[in-house]
């Protein structure tokens, strides 16, 4: 029994068809749980009120941005190495995923920046990293759809996602090192380390593993859609074929 | 050199089109693949080329022996002719540029145009610039797909004296066409080598 | 690989050949933003290394959609494969050719232009330096994304799309090294990391950009 074994289509969809009613669940529960803990039970903060509960969305939405590009990073290498369809599939299905995780963590971003910093918007190395990220993603799915064969799209947009990766973390210095580089030290950044008190951490927490569970139910749910496009498609090709 | 080809399948758009082509060039021959359009000759010709990769089968004895000629010439309009020969015969690293584009212009009859841009070329001018060039790459085995189209009887007359020429010079040439070249080669049919479906399994690795 | 080279830069210097189209945009770039903000000439100097950075930027970008896709359109780039070069050496020199066809003629239009847009003394050869060491990264970034979208039909505005975000780090290290110039302050730390990016792309890249080529001409 090895893990590879779920690189066959058949195999994944089958247990992925088991394993997704338990995960829409238990994403369902731990979201609404974290967030309603989060909205109802939990102190406003002395100085910044109750805008301060944005963070229960905007702090897992974040985090599952970030996560969702590096899971697409890993899915194009195993497919480089070890050319699973259904990973190159996951990868494909992970992406519009992480760019609607992205546009929340970014609006939500500007909703909360707005009555705190009296902005919607700084160009903070943490909003600009995010933008950038934005962009790659858009990138990256723009070059899925523009290619017609799916092998081909697959080997291409892995190699973007290696390339790119490299380049968003050079992006991610190089943007901390600008905003330095202007403001010296007139920085808008929370450093959510130190801001976030412990009544808000455990529902925060419930929150990111509710995320994390809605993601990981819509990147499977996701694959399984793309597997069956790609199979329609090789049975329109084989019949044609035929004919 | 020999080019062996075994047991070959090629794919097309991720399908496969042709299965188990197997053959042998040795030098001095030329080789003639026959079929219908669509049958996969220009795939398999690119395969062979090392342009694709192969789906299934082994090819050897190509590595930097092959000169290939598509449907497309390479050439650039706005060089002239000789422009054109001349900057294939250095990417192929020949020392000799000079005498190597005066005897292909020579042999295909373009010495009148070697200083007119190729775009102002004829079609038929120009797929005889594009057979030039495999003159000048000094590859043995030349693969061709379609090399007479936009010929004219004489120039197609031309084009077979000069494989002819190279095939006694110990050359050998793998041909794709429909046009009766008068030349002494084998035939292959390639109708014999379609692919047949692969029998409906479940859901595998490659959806195929 | 001189062969192709020298090719590449005689097809540019032919008519058709585009070789004067970026430097033109990048003229018009910086005669159109004194028009957009206004012709105060403190404002101007203050964003003229930025605006001379995102104008040899966009110029670079314009010309790269023809940079693989006339070669492969007339089935050049298929006859070159076969050839004994390997890919990575025909895109390593396809980049050499588009800086020189480009990046050149904006690194020594850029001082020119730097009178037009009021930019401060100090910053002449910093900004002449950041593009000397930015572009040559502008151009095999470029390749890659070329290479990206050799096979598609309308690839130009994909491009656009897959190469502006990867060109972030070398633009903020890039203008970084002009701003700071023209201001007067240390110019070390950017300076070193554009030319690391610089070099670190010149090298890793056109493994990339063969890789993505040589599945295109499949």
């Amino acid at each position: 029994m090895s893990l590879w074994e779920y690189a066959n289509p058949k195999k994944f969809l089958t247990t992925s068809e088991r394993v997704l009613p338990v995960l829409w669940i238990a994403a369902a529960a731990s979201i609404v749980v974290g967030l309603i803990w989060g909205f109802f039970f939990t102190p406003d903060d002395y100085r910044q009120g109750s805008t301060v509960k944005i963070i229960f969305i905007h702090v897992p939405a974040a985090l599952m941005a970030i996560n969702a590009w590096f899971m697409m990073l890993v899915a194009s290498l195993i497919w480089i190495i070890r050319r699973h369809h259904v990973s190159a599939l996951a990868a494909k299905a992970a992406a519009p995923v992480g760019v609607v995780m992205t546009l929340i963590a970014l609006i939500t971003g500007a909703l909360w920046g707005q009555p705190m910093w009296g902005t919607w918007w700084a160009w903070d190395p943490r909003l600009t990293s995010f933008l950038v990220l934005f962009l790659f993603y858009l990138g990256y799915i723009a070059l899925w759809e523009a290619i017609d064969d799916p092998d081909t799209a697959a080997d291409l947009t892995s190699i973007l996602c290696l390339v790119g990766s490299v380049f968003a973390v050079l992006s991610r210095y190089a943007v901390l090192f600008w905003n330095q580089g202007l403001h010296q030290g007139a920085s808008l950044s929370l450093d959510k380390e130190e801001n976030v008190a412990d009544v808000f951490s455990n529902p925060l927490y419930v929150c990111m593993i509710g995320f994390a569970l809605l993601f990981l139910a819509l990147v499977l749910y996701r694959t399984g859609t793309e597997i069956r496009a790609r199979r329609i498609k090789a049975l329109i090709a084989r019949e044609r074929l035929e004919s | 050199m020999t080019l062996t080809v075994t047991d070959l399948s090629v794919t097309r758009g991720g399908l496969p089109v042709l299965s188990g082509v197997s053959f042998a060039l040795v030098p001095g021959e030329a080789l003639v693949l026959r079929g219908p359009n669509g049958i996969g000759k220009t795939t398999l010709l690119r395969t062979v080329a090392g342009l694709q990769p192969p789906y299934m089968g082994s090819i050897s004895g190509h590595e930097d022996q092959i000169a290939y000629a598509g449907h497309l010439d390479g050439i650039k309009p706005t060089l002239t002719v000789a422009e054109n020969l001349t900057f294939w015969a250095r990417v192929f690293g020949r020392s000799d540029v000079k005498y190597a584009i005066s005897d292909a212009m020579s042999d295909f009859d373009l010495e009148g145009l070697a200083d007119r841009p190729a775009g102002n070329l004829s079609a038929g001018q120009k797929r005889r610039l594009g057979l030039a060039r495999l003159m000048v790459t000094k590859r043995p085995i030349w693969v061709m797909d379609e090399p007479t189209v936009s010929l004219d009887s004489a120039s197609v007359q031309r084009f077979s004296e000069v494989v002819r020429t190279h095939l006694e010079h110990g050359g050998s040439a793998l041909i794709a066409t429909h046009t009766d070249l008068g030349l002494e080669g084998t035939l292959l049919d390639l109708g014999v080598y379609r692919a047949e479906p692969t029998a409906m399994d479940d859901f595998d690795g490659a959806f195929l | 690989m001189i062969a192709l080279l020298s090719r590449d830069l005689q097809l540019a210097l032919r008519a058709g050949g585009g070789f004067g189209l970026g430097l033109a945009f990048f003229l018009i770039v910086a005669v159109l933003v004194p028009f957009a903000v206004g012709p105060q000439s403190e404002l101007l100097g203050r964003i003229a290394p930025g605006v001379l950075w995102i104008g040899a930027l966009l110029a670079c970008l314009l010309s790269l959609d023809r940079l693989l896709a006339l070669d492969w359109e007339d089935g050049s780039l298929d006859l070159l494969a076969t050839a004994p070069l390997p890919l990575e050496a025909i895109v390593t020199m396809k980049s050499v050719a588009h800086w020189i066809t480009t990046g050149v003629p904006l690194i020594l239009a850029a001082p020119i232009l730097g009178v037009l847009l009021q930019l401060p003394a100090a910053g002449y050869l910093w900004l002449v330096v950041s593009l000397l060491l930015g572009t040559p990264a502008l151009s095999v970034i470029g390749t890659f994304g070329a290479a990206l979208t050799v096979g598609l039909k309308r690839g130009g505005l994909l491009l656009s799309l897959l190469v502006l975000p990867l060109y972030v780090p070398t633009l903020i290290f890039g203008a970084e090294v002009a701003r700071r110039g023209a201001a007067g302050l240390a110019v070390e730390t950017p300076l070193l990391m554009l030319a690391g990016i610089s070099a670190a792309s010149l090298a890793c890249l056109p493994f990339a950009s063969a890789a993505v080529l040589r599945i295109n001409l499949r």
